[in-house]
């Protein structure tokens, strides 16, 4: 991990109508950080990603992603970032091959440059066999972990995960996290967000979100201290339980 | 007395273009009557196969099952009349409101909100200040509260939940493993499938699956007393090297992160932990504990999938 | 059947709440018949063509004056010489000519035999068709009017009558058509897409596990379908009787059970449908495709089956919306009765029969 800050969000704010999806949120993310990005469902989590990948305009404040400014250049942040969720992540009726090649094709690489990053990615995943296999035909474990690939196939500055592991098993789960840890020691910042609080706990830092607004961040073992609590999951829920508008 | 829900060497396949997937193979298992039971896995390990299959919407290749006494196959028509059912993706008509849901949900069971009050009070008082709104406009929980409501209101003998809190937050989790612990209370036989290895200590007793095979079936407990080895939990500086150095070390077995600590277990069974320690040390690694803890379900879930 | 009533009910909820859909379902039949009822006609009208007269006299005049009275012609070339047709039909001003050769009313007169000819711009064969034969049809006018003064040996009179449509309305074929299209559309795709919406909801999952009998599920699908096609049907009558002034010449009723009888046999189309369809997106190409194209092409409202290769002409058989097309044009334009139509509603009601039967038989107890 760097001293070079990868993402600089300062009373960023989100609002539809009366209702403030986002209320005024400032943090930093430095370079090669593993950023868990917390909070109750309806917390205004998505929406904040969505600002963040310059897929929707803040209503107010300042942020800078992967050194660029988010209201001018949110173009060049979209070349700079990857992106991969538990929802949206490959094509089933592609096969890898064709997977890779779509998406290597979408960030501009040529075809040189995809040949090799599937080459790498295929012998990295041990999947050298599966290369010409439909998406749709790999277990879901396998498909995260390919999937977590494509979303780097362009070398992003950072990462944006949003509950990448989701129904996958315990084993799959700590493999994927291993992957998180490589990019990482690369340099890549991993910004995720996460149902599982034993994840929660594999960041290098974590933020939660209430009612829009970022309640705690800090690293685990401070937050854990701080509430005077074992694990990061009653950290959450004792924060959570104070939610107003929150579903419950 | 008869159990509640009973399988019998059950098993499906499907067909997916040229390859046979085998989605429950040789599934057997009891359910008492009145007891909460769980069906712990991740996605594709064939618990809603399972679920289908004993809410009479799937016929098994082989085996046989009962619900309530009656055989899903034979005696469908029974079982539907008692079985309450909430499938993994919330099933409500988005465009009508929580009243309207609620009360075509009870006329399709030939029953009215009103007769069956008392029975879902405690659920429906949650969601009734909002009964005008649209289902498509709540939020998450608030769904989830709404199809169990659905669910429940024919006064069930058995019933089904499939991955109720999946891509739940963890407090809307636990409110909802309250209200369970509550339905149970009145009598209710609840089985109820889940990907999060944490909420199997909140079961009675759970089938732990994977792959259409269950691994193992017994109290939370007693699963974790099966569990082979000693198990420590260690934890360092930097996390990530010594997640290395531990699996390539010949006297480490397994090696998994665990949150802050990763869980390790020997190859021998009475493995001198100064000596791994002092290895450590060695290699540079500040900062270090190890201790010596209980496995949790997801240690056994792992240990199991590894045989 | 009071589970039955509440399920219709919340038939009506998705319905009434869906504006847009709604909103097509009610304005596509209104648009459609106005649309092929005055946009769409394959009425001829005010054509332009040029006349070359080299004979400029009395009986020319006359047959010109009758050509331009016509509202079927207008006159917008007055040639002077052959050499002049080819570049006017080449700019496109024009799609017929008219020539008159020198002497010709001396020649009509003295010789029995004046020829005229017609040049037609064939690029659309059917236009150069209709105009010709109109064409010939006033000139043949001022051949009879003629006789009247003088007398004409061995001449063969040939008397024209338009029956059931004497001005030739375009609308007299289209609104039967338009109503199979219709009827067929918002019954057979609309059923299928709510059905299939259900599974993919998940709602269909929960409806089963449930004690209502599968047959009700069916039936609670297609009330509401069947009284918004009726809604329909009288909104297309309403307007090509009252605004395209297209009679109904026979009986309402029988007509209205017709329509009745369609209707069902498009909702039976729509179950089967839905049984093989696991998207809504499926259920809407299958019915598109499958039947809203067949129901065009077959019925025989915009291409005459007679003239139709003999598979094709026999594969029109299984659509039922020839039949349909044929009952309505007998029963609204031409007035007959039940006794020139049981044969057509007889094939209705067998179509009915074995749809519904096949698909309450295919309709899944089960999720497989």
């Amino acid at each position: 991990m760097s001293n070079r800050v990868a993402i600089s969000v300062s009373g960023l704010t989100k609002q539809f109508g009366d209702f403030t999806a986002v209320d005024a949120i400032t943090f930093d993310v430095k370079q090669g950080e593993i950023f868990g990005f917390l909070g109750a469902n309806g917390a205004g989590k998505t929406t904040a990603m969505r600002m963040l990948c310059g897929l929707s305009l803040p209503t107010s404040g300042k942020a800078n992603v992967a050194g660029f400014d988010l209201y001018k250049e949110s173009e060049n942040i979209k070349k700079n970032i990857g992106y991969m969720s538990q929802k949206f992540s490959l094509y089933d009726d592609l096969t890898i091959r064709e997977n890779n090649r779509f998406y290597g094709g979408i960030y501009g690489l040529t075809d040189e440059q995809i040949k090799e990053k599937t080459q790498f990615m295929l012998k990295h995943l041990h999947l050298e066999s599966q290369a010409d296999t439909l998406v749709k035909a790999l277990p879901l474990g396998w498909k995260q972990k390919l999937s977590f690939s494509v979303s780097m196939i362009h070398d992003p500055k950072i990462v944006f995960l949003d509950e990448p592991t989701g129904g996958v098993d315990p084993i799959t789960r700590r493999e994927f996290w291993t992957m998180i840890y490589e990019a990482a020691s690369r340099g890549t910042t991993v910004f995720v967000t996460t149902h599982y609080m034993d994840e929660a706990e594999y960041c290098d830092r974590v933020s939660i979100m209430v009612d829009g607004r970022i309640e705690a961040l800090d690293t685990p073992a401070a937050l854990t201290k701080k509430f005077d609590v074992k694990g990061m999951e009653e950290v959450f829920i004792q924060l959570a339980r104070k939610a107003k508008r929150s579903d419950n | 007395m008869e159990s509640a829900v009973k399988a019998e060497r059950v098993y499906k396949n499907f067909q997916s273009g040229k390859t046979e997937i085998e989605a429950l193979n040789n599934i057997s298992f009891e359910v008492e009557r009145g007891e909460l039971f769980g069906l712990i896995g991740p996605d594709g390990a064939g618990k809603t196969t399972l679920f289908r299959i004993l809410t009479t919407l799937m016929i098994a290749n082989k085996g046989n099952a009962w619900v309530d006494g009656f055989e899903v196959v034979s005696q469908y028509k029974e079982i539907r009349k008692r079985v309450g059912y909430m499938p993994g993706r919330f099933s409500l008509y988005q465009d009508l409101s929580v009243e309207e849901n609620i009360s075509f949900f009870a006329t399709l069971f030939g029953t009215t909100l009103e007769e069956n009050y008392e029975f879902v009070k405690d659920i429906y008082v949650q969601i009734e200040p909002f009964k005008k709104r649209r289902a498509g406009a709540l939020s998450g929980g608030m769904k989830q509260k709404l199809a169990l409501s659905c669910a429940l209101i024919h006064r069930p003998s058995v019933l089904f939940l499939d991955e109720p809190t999946t891509g739940v937050d963890a407090v809307s989790r636990q409110e909802f493993w309250d209200l369970l612990k509550s339905l149970q209370h009145q009598g209710i036989t609840i089985v109820v499938s889940t990907p999060y290895m944490d909420e199997a200590n909140l079961c009675d007793r759970v089938a732990l699956m994977q792959n259409g095979k269950i691994m193992d079936i017994d109290t939370p407990k007693g699963i974790t007393q099966k569990f082979p080895k000693p198990l420590w939990a260690i934890i360092a500086a930097d996390m990530y090297k010594l997640m290395h150095d531990l699996r390539s070390d010949e006297r480490v077995d397994t090696c998994y992160p665990f949150g802050q600590y990763h869980h390790i277990t020997f190859t021998e069974l009475n493995q001198e932990i100064q000596s791994i320690e002092k290895t450590l040390v060695e290699k540079g690694h500040a900062d270090l504990s190890i201790q010596k803890i209980e496995p949790t379900i997801e240690d056994c879930f792992m240990e199991l999938m590894n045989k | 059947m009071k589970q039955f009533l509440y399920f219709i009910r919340k038939e009506f909820y998705h319905l009434l709440r869906d504006r847009r859909t709604l909103f097509i379902l009610f304005g596509m039949p209104v648009m459609q018949i106005i649309i092929f009822g005055f946009a769409l006609t394959n009425e001829v009208k005010n054509s332009r063509i040029a006349i070359l007269d080299n004979s400029k006299d009395e009986a020319t005049t006359t047959i010109i004056h009758q050509l331009e009275a016509s509202r079927y012609f207008d006159i917008v070339e007055n040639l002077n010489s052959y050499s002049e047709l080819e570049p006017t039909f080449q700019e496109g001003v024009i799609r017929m000519a008219v020539v008159f050769p020198e002497q010709f009313q001396s020649s009509l007169l003295h010789t029995n035999a004046a020829p005229i000819q017609l040049i037609a711009d064939a690029t659309d064969p059917n236009v150069a068709n209709t105009l010709t034969s109109y064409a010939s049809a006033i000139i043949m006018d001022y051949q009879n009017s003629m006789r009247e003064t003088k007398a004409f040996p061995y001449a063969i009179n040939t008397e024209l009558r338009m029956l059931y449509n004497p001005q030739l309305k375009g609308s007299y074929n289209f609104v039967p058509g338009v109503m199979a299209m219709i009827l067929m559309l918002v019954g057979a795709m609309m059923t299928s897409i709510s059905i299939v919406r259900e599974t993919e909801l998940g709602t269909m999952e929960v409806i089963l596990v449930s004690p209502i009998v599968p047959i009700r599920v069916i039936l609670a699908k297609m009330v509401p379908y069947l009284l918004l096609s009726m809604v329909n049907i009288v909104s297309i009558l309403l307007i090509s009787v009252y605004i395209l002034e297209v009679p109904i010449n026979g009986s309402l009723t029988l007509l209205l059970f017709e329509c009745l009888l369609f209707t069902l046999t498009a909702l039976a189309l729509g179950l089967l449908i839905s049984s093989i369809s696991n998207s809504q997106q499926v259920a809407m190409l299958i019915s598109l495709m499958g039947l809203f194209l067949p129901t065009v092409m077959f019925s025989g409202f915009m291409f005459p089956i007679e003239n139709m290769p003999i598979p094709l002409q026999l594969l029109s058989n299984l659509i039922p919306a020839k039949w349909f097309y044929y009952i309505v044009k007998d029963v609204m334009i031409k007035g007959t009765g039940l006794e020139t139509v049981w044969k057509e509603t007889l094939v209705l009601v067998g179509m009915l029969i074995v749809l519904l039967t096949i698909s309450i038989k295919k309709f899944k107890v089960r999720l497989e």
